[in-house]
């Protein structure tokens, strides 16, 4: 498996090239111009122009595709168009709070969507089933501004409970970095949360349905048991597989949480740099974006091991 | 126990713990030594010579001090400087700095980091800097606290130059940062204003943090605007970023921010009627919303289809889509200038008064030869402003006959498309629309818009010798009427050449919690003399 796992590392490499490629002419042939949003509403064109060529903007494609590619080669991802701040530094300053949020939605939606999942598995055909897929729609078809604009008015604007913006980062406290991150949290969590309750539904329905969950009833085993044990562990294959798509997921809904929020992540960095044409900061996003979800595939591939233990690298 | 009893007392447990969230009320920006602002858009950098945006000049006026700064009566008064002697012809211009004034890293204010920092500047600001630097003979650092302007032509507005309010305004930097390419960012901010900016607390797109400059001298008049005295009562000010007008509005509402300098007009009344928040006219120069063409390319090269549009246009329509129903936001425009300003003129204006007049505008595009060809009419639907304009344009046009191609795009990138003087049909375009500052059109000297040079004009190049012909006549006016009588000519001239079509006069609120005191309305938000009680 060490072999398998090595492997997929080297092979990410060959990913990465093509997605640095893919970046890096898309953004060539988008429009916009961050020269004209530096200059401003007061310069003159000559102004804008002058600048552009100060950034290097007017060099030819392979020139700057040439350049990026050392840069990345020499663990550089280059300085902001903007700020005149390293891309490292930048992706540095946003990652705990990008980080924190997704871990907690992640540990969030799991403990809330696999006991749903697995209720309504085996209250199957009732009430309680109907309420679970109920939800679990709202919570997919429900945009997550929607959500976010209807939590904090009521826990921050009307009980007061939590704040509305902002972030706290965890060594001024657990308490105040907690609170901070419940409200994102649970909006980013809640189509995460319909996404794996219905699989772990659908999943244990199938499951359910098997011989060696028949022998075990009709063994005495208890229905905690049942469930928890021996149909579970063997529903979890494409629960882990949804948890490790669902990265992307999250990744996108991000974007919106924290801009809903005014949390300082990587979402917020990917929205104001694509605002501005920051090229070097999106081009190092896409990147970073890119390597964490190949790894979290990587990741879930090796759990597939664990869960079942038929499966070989 | 039974398992049920457990639950019970589990769920009594957990709620009275969600009870105990609600006892400790979150901290209401108690510290009364630290004010939270949100400011109009992200300080995505800091280097005022090398940007135009207002945002940057708002962060950049804490942390440098100016030569001189304009009022609010918009005279330029001695800020830096002691005082300064011309000589009779205008042409020798001599200066001496005000003692004690002292950088952020301790070292002093020296007339060579002047003549530094004027040097940048001049190559940047086109409607003065320029101006100042094709008729420079020499501009020297006489002594420590002495500098000189020595011109080939007397420059009657020297003072305007040095102490004006539009970007990019004049900051005195020290000499090795000063002395960095116009055209490259700086990466050290440091100034010799009131507060002294935290580089190791900035995340561009969230915050920012100034902290206040023990060794600052303050001038000891009273402040107003960027003159006199420059008290900062607070011991840091930090700058949140909030792009989302939503969680602005609640993050104000919850104390969590103190003063919110452009709240989105839809949500003034909410505000309004939001105890402890206090909501006022934020600039009252306002703005001057810009319905820009293309001059180089049928049918806007010819004045007859720029007329026609004109006297088709109704400023109400434009500003009720802009600011809503609130009348007292906003007000007709018939000329260029701003608006309660000493050289506002309704010269030349009628065009843009009276019933409009759709007929006389189709005779008018049919005079100019237009046939139907598509009108490509920018728009970036990410600036609420902007969409609102572009969305009465389109129908305006298709009223008189226009066939519209309506391009819906982002700020950056019309930003991009407007410098593109290419034909309309090959990537270049006939309309967009911005606005002006009202603080940027009180005279022609920051007035880059009403610039009519051609080819060095702004983005449209027009071009308008008479035009031309009375903004150098009010350079060189030698007195406030002969300048008055310049800008009644030139009014009229702009408005006969059809520049720009101003879409009216409006402005905008500010909001802020009603513990904070002293604060002004200006063109920028003044920091001096505001206090949290």
């Amino acid at each position: 498996m060490f072999a398998y796992a090595v492997r997929r590392v080297l092979a990410t490499i060959p990913v990465m090239l093509v997605v640095a490629l893919f970046v890096f002419s898309l953004l060539y042939i988008a429009p916009g111009d961050p020269a004209a949003i530096i200059a401003g509403d007061q310069a003159t064109p000559a102004d804008v122009e002058r600048i552009r060529e100060s950034l290097g903007l007017d060099r030819p494609y392979l020139v700057r595709f040439g350049d990026w590619l050392w840069q990345i080669v020499h663990g550089d991802l280059g300085t902001s168009i903007f700020t005149n701040l390293p891309v490292t530094h930048m992706i540095a300053q946003r990652i705990e709070p990008t980080l924190s949020l997704m871990v907690l939605t992640i540990v969030f939606s799991i403990v809330i969507a696999v006991p749903l999942g697995v209720l309504a598995a085996w209250k199957h055909g009732t009430w309680i089933d109907r309420v679970v897929m109920v939800v679990g729609v709202l919570g997919f078809s429900v945009p997550v501004f929607v959500f976010g604009y209807l939590l904090a008015y009521v826990f921050a604007l009307q009980l007061n409970w939590l704040p509305v913006q902002g972030f706290t980062p965890i060594s001024e406290g657990f308490w105040p970095f907690l609170q901070g991150l419940i409200l994102p949290t649970v909006v980013l969590g809640l189509a995460y949360v319909a996404l794996l309750a219905r699989i772990t539904r659908a999943t244990m329905l199938d499951v359910l349905s098997q011989d060696y969950v028949r022998t075990a009833r009709a063994k005495g085993v208890g229905q905690r048991a049942v469930l928890f044990v021996h149909a579970l562990k063997n529903a979890a294959v494409p629960i882990v597989t949804v948890i490790g798509n669902g990265v992307a997921l999250l990744i996108g809904g991000a974007v919106v949480t924290e801009s809903v929020f005014a949390i300082p992540g990587l979402g917020r960095l990917t929205v104001d740099a694509i605002l501005r044409r920051d090229y070097p900061v999106i081009q190092g996003v896409v990147l970073l974006f890119s390597v964490t979800y190949v790894l979290v595939n990587l990741a879930v591939d090796l759990l597939y091991t664990v869960f079942d233990p038929r499966i070989r690298y | 126990m039974q398992r049920r009893d457990f639950l019970k007392a589990a769920t009594a447990g957990s709620l009275a713990a969600a009870g105990g969230l609600a006892m400790p009320r979150l901290a209401r920006a108690a510290d009364n030594k630290v004010l939270r602002f949100v400011p109009q858009a992200n300080l995505a950098n800091l280097d005022p010579i090398w940007t135009t945006q207002y945002v940057v000049r708002n962060g950049s006026l804490l942390i440098w001090d100016t030569l001189y700064g304009v009022n609010d009566q918009l005279d330029p008064q001695p800020q830096m400087v002691e005082g300064h002697d011309a000589s009779p012809d205008l042409k020798t211009w001599t200066f001496k700095l005000r003692e004690g004034l002292k950088f952020h890293d301790g070292t002093p204010v020296l007339a060579r980091d002047v003549v530094a920092s004027i040097n940048r500047w001049m190559v940047r600001d086109a409607t003065m800097g320029l101006v100042i630097k094709k008729q420079l003979d020499a501009l020297e650092a006489v002594d420590d606290r002495t500098f000189r302007f020595r011109l080939n032509k007397p420059y009657p507005k020297m003072l305007f130059a040095l102490g004006k309010s539009s970007t990019p305004v004049l900051f005195i930097m020290p000499e090795r940062i000063a002395q960095t390419d116009p055209y490259k960012q700086i990466s050290e901010y440091v100034g010799s204003g009131p507060m002294r900016f935290k580089k190791d607390e900035w995340v561009p797109g969230s915050a920012a943090a100034f902290e206040n400059f023990a060794d600052y001298v303050p001038r000891a008049e009273p402040a107003s605007w960027l003159a006199g005295g420059k008290r900062i009562t607070f011991d840091r000010i930090e700058w949140h970023i909030l792009p989302d007008p939503g969680t602005a509005s609640a993050a104000l509402q919850n104390g969590e921010v103190d003063w919110w300098e452009t709240p989105l007009p839809d949500l003034v009344p909410l505000l309004k009627q939001s105890p402890g928040l206090v909501l006022d006219i934020a600039d009252p120069l306002g703005n001057i919303g810009s319905f820009r063409m293309n001059h180089l390319y049928p049918p806007f090269n010819d004045v007859r289809a720029r007329r026609a549009v004109q006297i088709a246009l109704s400023q109400a329509d434009y500003m009720h889509a802009v600011v809503g129903d609130d009348e007292t936001l906003w007000k007709s425009l018939p000329g260029f200038f701003t608006p309660g300003t000493p050289l506002y003129t309704e010269a030349g204006g009628e065009p843009l008064q009276g019933k409009r007049d759709y007929a006389a505008a189709k005779e008018l595009l049919a005079a100019a030869g237009y046939k139907g060809e598509p009108i490509v009419l920018l728009v970036a639907t990410d600036v609420a402003i902007t969409k609102a304009q572009g969305d009465v344009t389109a129908d305006l046009l298709k009223q008189i006959g226009m066939n519209v191609q309506y391009t819906a795009l982002d700020w950056g990138t019309v930003g991009q498309r407007r410098t593109k003087k290419d034909p309309p049909a090959q990537g270049g375009w006939n309309i967009f629309h911005t606005w002006h500052a009202g603080a940027d059109c009180v005279n022609p000297a920051p007035y880059i818009a009403l610039d009519a040079s051609g080819p060095t004009a702004w983005f449209g190049w027009p071009q308008s010798d008479m035009v031309q012909q009375q903004i150098a006549a009010w350079f060189a006016a030698p007195d406030p009427v002969a300048a008055k009588a310049a800008i009644d000519k030139l009014n009229k001239a702009a408005m006969d050449d059809v520049v720009y079509i101003p879409t009216g006069f409006f402005k905008a609120y500010q909001a802020w919690r009603e513990n904070l005191t002293g604060v002004v309305k200006a063109p920028f938000p003044v920091f001096w003399d505001v206090k949290k009680v």
